[in-house]
């Protein structure tokens, strides 16, 4: 609790800060984008910080929204129905997280090196699968190619952009879709991981992998599963990235995702070590990285400074909350 | 006396929580001598030898080294003095190389800032130093994790040697050797006599003791019990010394049941790490079986292998006269057997989480529905209350986090958290290990009762009096082999301790 009355604490000031640096711009459109921005990253959050939470760690999302955001595109442009292409990339994110979690429990392989490979993987698939029907290898994707190659799929894409985005088919932005899928996925995660026995299994794993596996949990089917939840989140954003931002490109779009996805799950309370985090708390720790481009966009700063911001804000927020703890277990 | 010993311990004594691990011990050792320390599991030997290296300081008494009076504030100054400490566990870095690890932390250098090492000193030097162990030089480049368990030992020796060591703790040295290693760790420790060099050998294997040490020491409830020279060394002096002590009287005075049918029956069990021969045994519903031995005799595998954790190789599982298929903890579970393991630390609760989080871990299915398996938490709590009740386990409530409790508490949680599961055979491996005597006499109370209902209990121990205590019926093993069975009427310590040193059975 004493972590998450920080984290709200640090989200509350951030935005208080947003708004007292620019009342004038602060309209709502920026309130809109910035609810959307949250949503997308707490997608992926959410995902692996269900991981964090039993001891694993996911390097491989930005890699893999990379290859689902391409693959939802070339299906789509080779003239297989939206609707369909989004379930086959769907499946192609459980499949895997199937394969990183049978590498790391039967494999006996670490999660961090497993996932490691599949960075860069997934990133040289996403690539090479960009040039897929077209004349050069590589190939930026773009819902306006796409249009061009299978207009009879634009009526399908549309709907699909304004369900997951909210953008209208003039690109305007309404309604934050992306943040109402991502609270939808909160509640869902909140049920399981605090209400249900599986989300016990989860902690306990994290706690000590051992004593959940001497007190008869099926540490290896929940290891699995947990990985799967993180390679579905970034293959869902995979498809709304490209349905967001209307053109991808394979060599650097989804970049360093997973490091700002476990930095949003971390400051939120997930322990590296395993066994710690909520879901409220991975819900709030998601919102500050929005919140501090955004404020570096108001104030004027250049945005190369922003990963400096991000880096420290993480390391000074980690260690007030390990400065806490030691205070709080001397007494 | 005209020389001074180069060891003297003088009226050491060492309190730990709940524990007098060592009180007013006294005893010398001279240049070149052999000296062998023992006494049963927890007599106090390795506490004595940890506060000679400079890991434990005593409260009490004093230590002189040739007449000169020390104190060590770690095991670095300890070994400056001449101490070192050959671990039962080895202590050396796996991945470096022979040579590596002897000069570690000390290497040969070169004069400047770069303090590059001195590759050639490390090998005339390291060859000198296994040449007085008695290995080749041309082990120094090798990988320590491609050793055999006999050539570390030696290593570490040589170790301690370049560090000058003059008075070298050897603890259970020869407990993962084959003979032929044991037979050159001998022949090295009567070179090193020969040096001058003096040897604590602890042990609780007999047979070697008879044939190594000058004199020897026996320990018992931390006291010095007597003291041998080399003429009187003999296994039933020893055994003598190390056993006979009153029993207290916190053991329920439940009359020993007649034991019902079997409920556990083990067949031609082989394993990883057991013995070549299988084990072959049963427990009946109703009794507690007794598994006594010493450290290191094989119960804690025996164990992990019917529980599920270590592989089986071959053999049989029966419970309740029915063939069971356990490859895993939840198959033994599913079948009835469930296992409060040695270690609860590690193994047997999460002590970061809370009591109730551990009470209601192996219980959730019962605790939740079927749709999305979620948690009641009426349910939970009901259990919980009905859990700390019934083991009367101290908690201001079930929200506290088990790390703050109290080892007896502790281990209170490990068995109610199996009670609602409603176990047919329970094994106990060393339940009052670092429990408290108020809650050992809770625990015992509950062991009976529990078999008194119809549980059949494998009760692994090393603490005699709990054997003796509330034992049915007792196994003795000695070097992973089943060594002998005890009646309740045929036991005694002396019996027990006969057996498991590898004396006959009478």
């Amino acid at each position: 609790m004493n972590r998450i009355a920080g984290v709200l604490a640090l989200v509350v000031g951030l935005y208080g800060w947003l708004y007292l640096s620019n009342p004038a711009q602060f309209n709502l459109y920026v309130v809109v984008d910035l609810l959307n921005r949250h949503g997308f990253f707490g997608i992926l959050s959410l995902g692996v910080g269900v991981l964090i939470i039993t001891g694993g760690i996911d390097l491989s999302i930005g890699s893999v929204v990379a290859l689902s955001a391409v693959s939802f595109g070339v299906l789509m442009r080779q003239g297989v129905p939206p609707i369909v292409a989004a379930s086959i990339v769907i499946t192609g994110g459980i499949v895997i997280g199937l394969i990183h979690g049978l590498l790391v429990t039967w494999g006996g392989l670490q999660p961090f090196l497993v996932t490691l490979c599949g960075l860069f993987v997934y990133r040289g698939l996403a690539r090479t699968v960009s040039g897929i029907g077209e004349k050069t290898a590589e190939q930026t994707v773009s819902l306006y190619t796409i249009r061009n190659a299978a207009p009879e799929s634009a009526g399908a894409m549309d709907w699909l952009r304004a369900v997951f985005v909210g953008k209208g088919s003039d690109g305007g932005l309404t309604i934050p879709m992306e943040f109402l899928w991502m609270l939808g996925l909160a509640a869902a995660l909140a049920v399981i991981l605090h209400g249900s026995a599986y989300g016990r299994y989860w902690y306990a794993i994290g706690y000590n992998e051992q004593a959940a596996r001497y007190s008869g949990v099926n540490v290896t089917r929940h290891r699995i599963i947990v990985f799967v939840i993180s390679s579905l989140g970034a293959a869902a954003g995979g498809i709304i990235l490209l349905l967001d931002f209307a053109s991808v490109d394979p060599a650097s779009d989804g970049g360093e995702f997973e490091l700002l996805a476990i930095t949003g799950a971390v400051i939120g309370g997930c322990s590296l070590r395993g066994g710690e985090g909520t879901v409220l708390g991975i819900f709030l720790g998601s919102a500050i990285l929005p919140a501090i481009n955004k404020l570096n966009i108001f104030l004027g700063v250049p945005n190369t400074v922003i990963p400096i911001v991000i880096g420290l804000t993480l390391l000074i927020g980690a260690g007030l909350d390990e400065w806490l703890r030691r205070r709080s277990s001397r007494n | 006396m005209l020389t001074l010993p180069l060891l003297a311990v003088s009226g050491v004594c060492k309190q730990f929580p709940g524990v007098k691990a060592l009180e007013n011990v006294s005893l010398a050792l001279s240049a070149g001598e052999v000296l062998a320390v023992v006494g049963e599991n927890g007599a106090g030997k390795s506490t004595l030898m940890k506060i000679l290296a400079g890991l434990y300081r005593p409260d009490a008494g004093e230590i002189y080294l040739s007449g000169q009076r020390v104190t060590f504030a770690g095991p670095a100054e300890a070994m400056q003095a001449g101490i070192s400490l050959i671990h039962q566990e080895l202590n050396l870095a796996e991945n470096l190389s022979v040579a590596d690890n002897l000069f570690l932390g000390r290497e040969p250098c070169f004069a400047g800032p770069l303090r590059l090492i001195n590759r050639r000193a490390i090998q005339t030097r390291g060859a000198a130093l296994l040449a007085q162990v008695g290995l080749n030089s041309s082990l120094l480049p090798r990988p320590v994790h491609r050793l055999s368990p006999g050539q570390k030992q030696l290593v570490e020796i040589a170790r301690a040697l370049g560090q000058d060591a003059k008075i070298l703790i050897m603890d259970e040295p020869t407990s993962s050797l084959t003979q032929t290693e044991t037979d050159r760790l001998y022949e090295v420790i009567a070179r090193l006599k020969s040096q001058q060099v003096s040897v604590l050998y602890i042990s609780h294997r007999l047979a070697e003791v008879e044939r190594c040490a000058d004199r020897a020491v026996v320990l018992r409830d931390g006291r010095l019990a007597g003291e041998l020279p080399r003429e009187a060394i003999r296994h039933d002096q020893l055994v003598r010394l190390m056993v006979g002590r009153e029993l207290q009287q916190f053991f329920p005075q439940a009359e020993h049941q007649q034991a019902g049918p079997a409920i556990l029956r083990i067949e031609n069990l082989r394993y990883a790490g057991g013995p070549a021969s299988a084990v072959s045994f049963t427990v009946h519903a109703g009794e507690v079986l007794g598994m006594a031995g010493l450290v290191g005799s094989g119960r804690t595998e025996l164990a992990e292998a019917v529980f599920g954790i270590r592989k089986r190789s071959s053999g049989n599982i029966r419970v309740a006269g029915k063939p069971v298929t356990v490859r895993n903890p939840r198959e033994a579970i599913r079948a009835g057997i469930f296992l409060v393991p040695e270690d609860r630390r590690l193994h047997g609760l999460i002590t970061a989480a809370s009591v109730g989080f551990n009470l209601s871990l192996p219980n959730l299915t019962s605790l939740s529905r079927t749709f999305l398996r979620l948690v009641v938490p009426q349910r939970e709590r009901s259990l919980h209350r009905l859990l700390i009740q019934r083991l009367s386990i101290k908690t201001p409530s079930a929200r506290q986090a088990v790390r703050l409790l109290s080892g007896g508490n502790q281990q209170k949680i490990v068995f109610a958290k199996w009670l609602a599961r409603g176990p047919r055979v329970l094994i106990l491996d060393e339940p009052t290990r670092g429990v408290d005597v108020g809650a050992k006499a809770e625990i015992y109370r509950f062991i009976k009762e529990l078999a008194s209902q119809g549980v059949a209990i494998w009760m692994i121990t090393s603490d005699m009096e709990e054997l003796l205590g509330i034992a049915d019926r007792v196994l003795v093993m000695h070097e992973g082999k089943l060594a002998g069975e005890l009646s309740r009427a045929a036991l005694s310590e002396v019996a027990v301790m006969t057996l498991a040193t590898g004396g006959a059975s009478t």
